[in-house]
């Protein structure tokens, strides 16, 4: 292969990520709620949930997952903090705001466009039309980075599985739905805190809650737009007078959990900028390095080349000044006298000639 | 010449294994640790990541990552940082630093593809990563980069190992003076590669705003990363010539050992202007992204802390030491430089990240983390003893004299 052959090679790569990235970055950038037409959701009224951990029991059930050591009647765990993990997809927790027990059920949100499947780089992770954000283990590496980048600490890891440690989370019962069939927990929640629908009506649903028993949540849909919107939506009790909670409604919400400075953009969307800076270095950096190159061989070229100028002046003014010298010596002690000069000039010169070349 | 003896290959006795088997505390200590650390490995690989780490579901990444990975990348910064000094922007004075910096930096990262696979639940699956390309994540250009930079120190250290089997193996002598032929494309080459990912290092977090303290992160976390690496890359050009000097002495020419000195003064000035640049501009994203408030915090005297004492203090000593050409300053500020980088690392990966998170969910590496990362270096360093013992790495090969 040669230079140029590589080199177009090295830039065609560029460009085929650039291109890709660019793409990305259009699906990330333009489009709005909702990101697959029809999609479905969960609404998650946190003033109905009790912490009965039905939806705990019914999720541990329909999924095959290890039975804890507390069984799911021991409601007295829902006071400790706790976050789901690869055995459990889906925790109650309960939380006091401003003195009162509010339950609140945690599990993937499903984002519109997922942390995890931007920063996953085997393409495990994947954005369902039916909303569901599903994980593909089988080409999973095991890196850990969905983990990272999910900003509702969601994923869990099976640290203590030697030979097939996966990442585990919420499927959203996506074998279930396919079936016809609600997810599991939404199917055990006694309480109708759970609703199932296109997240289009969930979010229309909502709103109308609102309306009807004013003063009764905050004026915020959790999860209409944070981090780009998701496809479990979450309403919160206000505690405090109506206006003082609509005035802050990260003030009602921070006690439960719910981050509210996630921004309204997809979270992978932070990276876009960084990666689309990669086909640009790709392209200009060799450019850079390369004349910087040719300027340090110019310089020293330039330098040699003067070196040699100066050198051969001296000498053309050595030899002027031998031949002057030898000259005027012929004319006055004859021409034996003038190669004697020549002979002992030349090698004087002989010795110095080592220091002036180099 | 005033040869001290250097013990140099021949074709009929390859190799030089005796300074192995030498009865001396170094010896010892490595031995212990790689049979602790073998054993360690095999309890990684049967029982899982779990039986030996403190790792969790809310730190997914700790001393693997944070020390391994991102320190071990930005340390074998020397060899795009030497390369492109020598090749590139024409300091030929350079040149006796050029190998045994280009060694570490590829030992440096064939180590970090080593430490990387216990880190992974799934480490054979590694090549994955080009079968299913996640396109969208920084993870992919970081390994894709990793990768090809593997690659092309490979080819630009294996001029060493040549010339130790040239005599044996004719043949390499044609590979050789090719890869020498290419010396200036790899050398472009190692620096793009290098600048993404050494930079990508940054960006990987990026995507966690919310859990890496505000005055870590920054939407220029990805310049930091490169900038500091700069710094790390010609600090652990000084820093590994202070430990070659006191371990392997004896493989040093004259040459190399003239140009030593001199070699230390002139990447301790332009460490020191790196580092200035690197405290300005961090310094001034503090105060562009208003995290002015939070200074009056713990996190806020952390991050002074490592400001002051880890990035302006060595950029002073730097200056300091290369005006009056002070050798042991030099040294002291980087090892001050190398500790720094090797902090803030810290700092994004562990200390600062979560920091929202009740210090009971907090992570602390388990010893037996501490144990595996202690055991990569002394690997690194056990191969790089290896490459100095049999591979014109600290002096020129007799056979291949003025060759460049």
């Amino acid at each position: 292969m040669n230079r140029r052959k590589f080199l177009s090679i090295l830039g065609s790569a560029g460009v085929v990520s650039a291109l890709s990235t660019a793409r990305e970055a259009k699906a990330g950038g333009t489009h709005s709620f909702p990101y697959y037409e029809g999609s479905y959701g969960v609404l998650h009224d946190t003033t109905r949930c009790i912490g009965c951990r039905q939806c705990e029991a019914a999720c541990n059930q329909v999924n095959n997952l290890p039975k804890p050591q507390k069984s799911f009647d021991d409601l007295s765990v829902c006071a400790t903090r706790r976050r789901t993990s690869a055995r459990e997809w889906t925790v109650v927790n309960k939380y006091v705001v401003h003195g009162k027990p509010v339950f609140r059920k945690l599990q993937c949100f499903h984002c519109n466009d997922p942390a995890c499947a931007a920063a996953c780089f085997a393409k495990c992770f994947q954005k369902q039309p039916d909303g569901s954000v599903a994980y593909d283990g089988t080409q999973c590496v095991g890196c850990r980075y969905c983990m990272i980048a999910c900003p509702f600490y969601m994923p869990g890891f099976q640290y203590d599985d030697a030979f097939d440690p996966l990442v585990m989370k919420c499927t959203f019962c996506a074998p279930r739905m396919k079936e016809g069939k609600l997810p599991g927990c939404i199917e055990a929640c006694p309480m109708d805190a759970l609703t199932f629908g296109k997240r289009s009506d969930l979010i229309k649903v909502a709103r109308s809650r609102m309306r009807k028993s004013p003063g009764k949540y905050v004026d915020y849909i959790y999860g209409e737009w944070d981090a780009g919107g998701t496809a479990w939506i979450t309403l919160a009790p206000a505690s405090g007078t109506a206006t003082a909670a609509s005035a802050n409604p990260a003030h009602d919400l921070h006690p439960l959990d719910l981050d509210t400075h996630l921004g309204n953009r997809p979270i992978g969307e932070l990276t876009y900028g960084a990666l689309g800076a990669v086909p640009m270095i790709v392209a200009f950096w060799p450019v850079l390095f390369g004349g910087a190159y040719a300027i340090s061989k110019r310089r020293d070229a330039i330098h040699e080349a003067e070196k040699e100028a100066v050198a051969r002046e001296v000498k053309n003014d050595i030899s002027y000044v031998v031949n002057t010298a030898a000259n005027k010596v012929a004319e006055t002690h004859g021409p034996a006298a003038a190669d004697t000069v020549r002979q002992a000039a030349s090698d004087a010169l002989k010795v110095c000639e080592r220091p002036l070349r180099s | 010449m005033a040869h001290h003896n250097i013990i140099i290959p021949t074709k009929d006795k390859l190799f030089n294994l005796g300074e192995f088997s030498l009865r001396r505390p170094g010896n010892l200590v490595t031995a212990v640790i790689l049979a602790v650390g073998l054993i360690i490995t095999v309890i990684r690989f049967t029982q899982g990541i779990g039986s030996v780490t403190n790792l969790s579901d809310v730190q997914p990444w700790g001393m693997w990552i944070g020390f391994d990975l991102l320190c071990g990348v930005c340390l074998a910064a020397g060899g795009y940082f030497t390369t492109v000094g020598c090749y590139v922007m024409g300091m030929k004075h350079f040149h006796s630093a050029v190998r045994p910096a280009v060694t570490t930096a590829f030992l440096g990262y064939a180590f970090v593809v080593i430490a990387l696979l216990y880190d992974l639940g799934h480490p054979l699956r590694l090549p994955y990563m080009f079968f299913f390309p996640g396109t969208t994540s920084v993870l992919f250009e970081v390994g894709l980069c990793v990768a090809t930079y593997l690659t092309v120190l490979f080819v630009e250290f294996s001029i060493a190992p040549m010339e130790w089997l040239a005599g044996k193996f004719p043949f390499l002598l044609n590979w050789r003076k090719l890869v020498i032929r290419c010396t200036i494309i790899l050398t472009i080459f190692g620096v793009t590669l290098s600048t993404l990912h050494q930079s990508s290092l940054g960006a990987l977090y990026l995507i966690a705003p919310g859990k890496v303290h505000p005055l870590w992160y920054s939407p220029f976390m990805p310049m930091f990363f490169f900038v500091s690496s700069m710094a790390a890359g010609a600090s652990m050009v000084i820093f590994e010539g202070m430990f070659a000097h006191k371990g392997v002495h004896h493989y040093m020419d004259a040459t190399h050992l003239r140009e030593a000195d001199e070699i230390v003064f002139s990447f301790s000035k332009a460490a020191s202007f790196i580092l200035f640049a690197y405290f300005m501009i961090k310094f001034t994203d503090m105060l562009v992204q208003a995290n002015l408030p939070y200074l009056v915090s713990g996190y806020g005297l952390w991050w002074l802390v490592e400001m002051l004492f880890f990035i302006l203090m060595p950029a002073l000593l730097y200056a300091k030491g290369s005006r009056e050409r002070n050798l042991k300053l030099c040294r002291f500020a980087a090892a001050n430089t190398v500790l720094g980088i090797v902090l803030n690392r810290f700092n994004v990966s562990m200390i600062a990240f979560n920091y929202a998170l009740p210090s009971a969910e907090r992570y602390f590496p388990s010893i037996w983390e501490i144990c595996i990362s202690v055991f990569v270096v002394t690997m690194v360093v056990t191969a790089y003893r290896f490459i100095v013992y049999h591979m014109p790495v600290l002096y020129e090969h007799p056979d291949f004299k003025d060759a460049h």
